[in-house]
């Protein structure tokens, strides 16, 4: 445009001043514009009142205020639940869910504080699922301990996803293979070797694509089996397992911000050739990181299939997606991870009943989007520039991961 | 088994992979043109669901609501579809080269949202009836449809001429350029965002014609997840074909090959090999793809260190003008 | 003699950026057949200059004539329609595309078909034209630097130039290659074509303009001056306002024991092409090397080989006692080794991390920023308080992110990052770079110290005049190999011009 015969132009330039909070503004007003956004699409889709499924989404997940009053007094006076009231239930309900995507949202959190974008947390997940199974049902007996049963199971879904996530770290590290494909391709893999074992293959009970039930021990033991002592604990599915998510995450934050190894990932995430001047092994700490990612998404593995109680066809795909979302959310912190993967839970729980069914995903979808976009708003500046015609050199520091691949070839 | 059995078998393999392969090569050769110029959209996979469900949605509203004929219905299917993945491209393009965010995450971005919103726009026409293949006369080729040929054909010829376009015109050096050094082409005037915009739309019609072409010609009909995850074999594709699209054309052949290969062994004429008598070698099988992906990516790597071949330099790098001088 | 007429005149240029006057009321003019340079240092404005006149500027105020006519470009492409272009000191060639390719780029004609081999043939007759002939089907990457600046003149040349803008040509040349430049540049003005050379180099400045002006902090101190009728000195005080000196005040060095040995150094650059050829040298403890030569003659690669950033293909290299190679923890020797990089922003420092967190990067692994596994954030912060107030560095918290600082408080980040330890040999490659002369002044200086207190400098650089003021001893590298090595009073522009175009001379 011009103006006073000089040519003028918008331009968007990065603010790099800007204070921590804006970050955490940005976030909330990107959930907030997306749910605004979600309902415009829900209303293409047929429902006729977008408020209205919201707020139901919300007790799905959350419950209301009356149902927390009514448990607390429930808990108070030992009584159950009242009737047509869900107390805690839904609470429960979503801390269950948030438990695995917590753990795959850490497991995205290490890697991509690393710029290692592991988009394969589900496979992960799937084959620590597997081999928690495996132990459970076919290696130790059903007679064993409780707390040994689900060690040896923790133990074995941590090695799975962690030997399934360092084969695309060491693809990454030794020949510089993009890990987004990977990890993506093995992801189908680990569908399909499930759906071997489980369907059609050897640990399919009968004509049941399962392996039947866990026997006890390899189970979580839920809250509701108290409910003979406390009849508020009735159908509250909420067990020990969300614990792991939250020590994990409490783990995770020490490891990046207060210890050694942390300092070193931070650094390659931001600088990888200043990280390979200060003598940080690249090579290693790739293969390191896409094993911590991977076990944590395999632990979640074992979480989820010891919820369950059995390992069939169904076993949920797509929480290895979700923690990519939380993670970006959570600005890469493990402990921000914690709530927002709370609030996820939710979402997930509560859109379960409400048709049409894809609304969880395109919501997550919406709301990536909007935050990415918002970040960027929150972020630039836009400021009227006299227009400067041309560039002359672009010094171009990349502001993408583009610079890890080349720091590795230059080790060939 | 006869010879003209085998021989009628080998036919209806090829003819399997020509056509299980062609949606696969529009969309690995309109991500070819859209990384070529600088941008890579992860999010084809979207973009091609979208399409599917677009396509076939419009194609059963036009012929059951509207009595449109089948072939003017299954044309405008495929516009839609197109139009629909460029849309969703559109938003990957704001962000990345407007806004210059993080390419990989707008990418995946794209790709929940473009699942998302195929699964639930969906949902009602899941298990509706399908289009009907034009049957061709030949015996030979007896189930085959008319529109499979021709959308063979048509992606027979497009790759060629894509790649020519991109190898023998103005317009095609510009893109070559942009994704190279784009400081250079903004130096002699061209316009790099402009550039990029356009193939970014354009890998995203292209991916949405490939989804709709799934769900309208290849293999009629939509389900949730229709195209099983094609859309991230097309990025591997796209490195694997090494930003060429005659490359891209016969490694999207190959992989359609690998896709028909579980359906055809069903074939109880084949009893040692058949999937039907043997389902366990169906999973195993269905793992092919994926598998030969990574594989193919491992072999590709030696290469590419050795000639030197590599993508366009400034590939994933949003372009910033620079302003000071001295 | 009757005067040639004016290729093009600039009245009044007035140039601002946020909180720099780069043009001040300048004006500047060039007669048609003569190559006119405009002399300053970093910063005088010269590049801002020639920018507007090339289009890629606006200024604030001011006018510009081509060949008598008013004229206002709004882009590069207007200020090639009136025949004037500039070529860059980054090229602006795209390294995968071959000759014609580039020639070609940007053209309005042909509009959708190319016909390279028409473009190739036509780039071949101009090349014999103005004698200077390169390969239009070879791809940039493959070629010299020499050949892909005169691509860039070609390039031109292709579009109808009449005035050409050089900025600092020679930065890149062997002084051979410049010879033949400035034949190049002489040929072309006989042609009735005019040059504008950019420079900071006194002599070259001398040797081929027929006049000078001399720019300083954005004013013309000395409007086209003939070249025959002034002196070096005079052009210099012109451009740096003061005597300068050419010399910085230090003792005689004591050097003492051997503290870094190559011998037989080889490595490969990037492309794989040998970058490094039996590297042979000795740095004792207490003396500065000075690496002298043409960037891109292996200097780059030698920096990255001592400090762990590149894998030599052959040779050995000693730092003290102890061998370097594939098998060094770089992490534990880094307390001896300091390195200031090439490219601060790039890899001297993490742009996203606090000044604090980038001040340990070369310590972080040892006591007391670290014991055991965790990070003592206390000391961190110690650490980091410490050196921001020695070092005199401005930033707002020790936790601003680096990538907020300006340049010269990064290289103070750097500097203080790499020198607080007492390491025993400092590899300095170009440190100076970019910086004003308090900057410049205040390294300097800092290096000299060093240097007092025991630590061996590798001191590589293109900047003669630090070389000669700094080093204790001379070596000059060329083609990846040391071509000679002298010290500073043997070494004059003479001698070290000749190593610097590959003449070993016996030291």
């Amino acid at each position: 445009m011009k103006w006073n015969g000089i040519d003028y132009r918008l331009r968007i330039e990065a603010r790099l001043d800007n204070p921590g909070w804006v970050g955490v503004v940005s976030s909330i007003f990107g959930i907030l514009f997306a749910l605004i956004v979600g309902g415009f699409v829900l209303k293409a889709a047929g429902a006729s009142n977008p408020i209205a499924t919201y707020r139901e989404i919300f007790k799905e997940g959350f419950g209301t205020f009356a149902d927390w009053q009514a448990g607390l007094h429930a808990v108070v006076t030992n009584t159950s639940c009242p009737k047509g009231m869900l107390c805690f239930g839904p609470l429960s309900d979503t801390l269950v869910k948030a438990s695995p995507v917590l753990l795959t949202a850490l497991a995205c959190i290490i890697a991509f504080r690393m710029k290692l974008w592991n988009i394969g947390a589900d496979g992960q997940m799937f084959l620590g699922a597997w081999a928690a199974t495996g132990v459970a049902v076919f290696i130790l007996p059903d007679t064993t301990n409780r707390v040994v049963m689900l060690t040896v199971m923790a133990l074995a879904g941590i090695s799975a996803g962690l030997i399934y996530g360092i084969i695309p770290g060491f693809l990454k590290a030794r020949l510089n293979i993009n890990e987004i494909i990977t990890t993506l391709m093995l992801n189908y893999v680990a569908y399909k070797w499930i759906e071997y074992f489980v369907v059609v293959g050897p640990w399919s009970i009968g004509d049941f694509e399962s392996t039947g039930h866990f026997p006890a021990a390899a189970t979580w033991p839920r809250l509701t089996e108290y409910a003979k002592q406390y009849p508020i604990t009735a159908g509250l599915t909420i067990h020990p397992g969300i614990f792991l998510g939250i020590v994990a995450a409490i783990l995770l934050a020490w490891i990046l911000f207060r210890s050694r190894w942390g300092y070193e990932i931070r650094v390659i995430g931001d600088n990888p050739r200043a990280a390979r001047y200060a003598g940080i092994n690249l090579k290693r700490n790739i293969i390191l990181v896409m094993g911590l990612s991977g076990a944590l998404a395999g632990l979640a593995g074992m979480n989820e299939v010891a919820a369950l109680r059995e390992l069939n066809g169904r076993f949920q795909r797509g929480y290895g997606f979700t923690g990519v979302i939380v993670a970006w959310l959570a600005r890469l912190n493990p402990l921000a991870a914690i709530l927002v993967s709370v609030l996820f839970g939710g979402l997930l729980v509560g859109t379960k009943l409400i048709q049409p069914q894809g609304i969880a995903s395109m919501l997550q979808g919406v709301i990536l989007f909007i935050v990415i976009g918002t970040e960027l708003l929150f972020h630039y500046r836009i400021e009227l520039d006299k227009v400067e015609l041309a560039s002359v050199v672009v010094e171009n520091k990349s502001l993408n991961d583009n610079e890890l691949e080349e720091e590795i070839s230059r080790d060939q | 088994m006869t010879s003209s059995d085998l021989t009628v078998l080998a036919i209806t393999i090829v003819f399997g992979a020509l056509v299980s392969g062609t949606p696969l090569l529009f969309a690995t050769i309109g991500e070819i043109f859209s990384e070529r110029s600088g941008v890579m959209n992860l999010g084809i996979e979207g973009m091609m669901l979208v399409g599917a469900m677009s396509g076939f949605s419009v194609w059963s509203t036009a012929v059951t609501k509207w009595h449109w004929t089948n072939g003017t219905a299954l044309l405008v299917g495929l516009l839609i579809g197109m139009a629909l993945g460029c849309g969703l491209s559109l938003l990957h393009a704001i962000i990345t080269i407007t806004l210059r965010a993080d390419q990989v995450v707008s990418g995946l971005a794209v790709t929940f949202l473009g699942t998302g919103l195929s699964s639930i726009l969906g949902e009602h026409f899941v298990g509706v009836a399908t289009p009907p293949p034009t049957k061709f006369t030949v015996a030979i080729l007896g189930g085959v449809g008319a529109e499979q040929v021709a959308f063979v054909v048509f992606g027979a010829i497009f790759a060629p001429l894509a790649w020519y376009y991109m190898n023998r015109t103005r317009p095609g050096l510009n893109l070559r350029s942009v994704g190279e050094y784009p400081a250079a082409a903004d130096s002699l005037g061209i316009n790099v965002y402009q550039t990029r915009y356009l193939y970014v739309l354009f890998g995203g019609a292209m991916s949405g014609l490939a989804g709709a072409s799934m769900s309208l010609i290849t293999d009629p009909g939509w389900v949730d997840g229709k195209t099983s995850g094609l859309g991230w074999i097309a990025v591997a594709l796209v490195i694997f074909a090494s930003w060429d699209p005659m490359r891209g054309l016969w490694v999207s052949y190959f992989f359609g090959l690998l896709r028909r290969l579980p359906l055809d062994l069903q074939n109880p004429a084949l009893p040692l090999i058949s999937t039907a008598n043997n389902p366990q070698l169906g999973r195993f099988m269905d793992m092919l793809p994926y598998l030969a992906t990574i594989f193919i990516l491992i072999l590709g790597s030696r290469e590419a260190m050795r000639k030197r071949l590599g993508a366009p330099a400034a590939l994933g790098v949003p372009y910033i003008r620079g302003e000071r001088g001295k | 003699m009757t005067e040639s007429p004016f290729a093009f005149e600039m009245h009044g240029i007035v140039k601002r950026f946020p909180g720099v006057l780069a043009n001040d009321h300048v004006d500047f003019a060039s007669r048609v057949g003569e190559v006119h340079a405009l002399l300053g240092e970093n910063g005088a404005g010269k590049s801002t200059l020639m920018n507007i006149l090339a289009g890629l500027y606006r200024p604030e105020a001011g006018e510009i004539h081509v060949g008598g006519k008013r004229v206002s470009f709004h882009s590069p492409q207007d200020a090639i329609a009136r025949g004037i272009g500039m070529i860059h000191q980054h090229f602006m060639l795209v390294p995968s595309h071959s000759v014609a390719e580039n020639v070609v780029l940007g053209l309005k004609q042909p509009r959708f078909f190319l016909n390279l081999a028409s473009v190739e043939e036509q780039v071949d007759a101009l090349g014999k034209q103005y004698n200077m002939s390169v390969n239009p089907r070879a791809r940039i990457w493959e070629l010299s630097v020499g050949e892909q600046q005169r691509v860039e003149v070609l390039k031109m040349l292709f579009r109808g130039a009449k005035v050409l803008i050089m900025d600092e040509p020679t930065a890149v040349l062997t002084p051979q290659e410049v010879e033949t430049l400035f034949g190049t540049l002489r040929d072309m003005t006989a042609h009735g074509h005019t040059i504008v050379f950019i420079s900071h180099k006194l002599d070259e400045v001398v040797a081929i303009a027929d006049h000078v002006t001399v720019m300083r902090r954005g004013e013309v101190t000395a409007a086209a001056v003939p070249s025959k009728g002034i002196t070096k000195p005079q052009l210099a005080k012109l451009m740096v306002g003061r005597d300068v000196m050419f010399l910085v005040q230090k003792k005689k060095s004591q050097p003492g024991d051997v503290v870094l040995a190559t011998d037989h150094l080889c490595a490969d650059n990037d492309r794989g092409l040998p970058a490094l050829q039996n590297i042979s040298i000795q740095l004792h403890a207490g003396e500065i090397l000075g690496v002298a030569g043409v960037a891109g003659n292996g200097q780059r690669e030698l920096a990255e080989v001592l400090t762990g950033l590149r894998n030599p293909t052959s040779g050995t290299i000693f730092l003290g006692d102890q061998q370097l190679d594939r098998s060094t923890n770089w992490m534990e020797i880094s307390q001896k080794l300091a390195h200031i990089p090439e490219d601060r922003a790039a890899f001297g420092s993490v742009p996203g991390l606090g000044v604090s967190e980038n001040l340990i990067l070369k310590s972080f692994n040892r006591p007391p920023i670290s014991t055991g596994w965790s990070i003592n954030t206390a000391s961190v912060r110690e650490n980091g308080t410490r050196l921001v107030k020695q070092y005199n560095i401005s930033t707002p918290t020790i936790d601003t992110p680096a990538r907020m600082l300006s340049g010269g408080n990064l290289q103070k980040v750097i500097l203080a990052r790499e020198t607080s330890g007492r390491p025993n040999l400092m590899i300095a490659v170009h440190p100076t770079r970019g910086l004003d002369i308090g900057a410049i002044e205040g390294i300097h200086n800092l290096l000299i110290e060093l240097r007092d207190q025991g630590t061996a400098i590798l001191l590589i650089s293109e900047e003669l005049d630090e070389i000669f003021s700094l080093a204790d001893r001379i070596a000059v590298m060329y083609e990846g190999m040391i071509v000679g090595e002298l010290p500073p009073e043997r070494a004059n522009l003479n001698t070290v011009g000749l190593m610097m175009a590959g003449t070993k001379v016996e030291s």
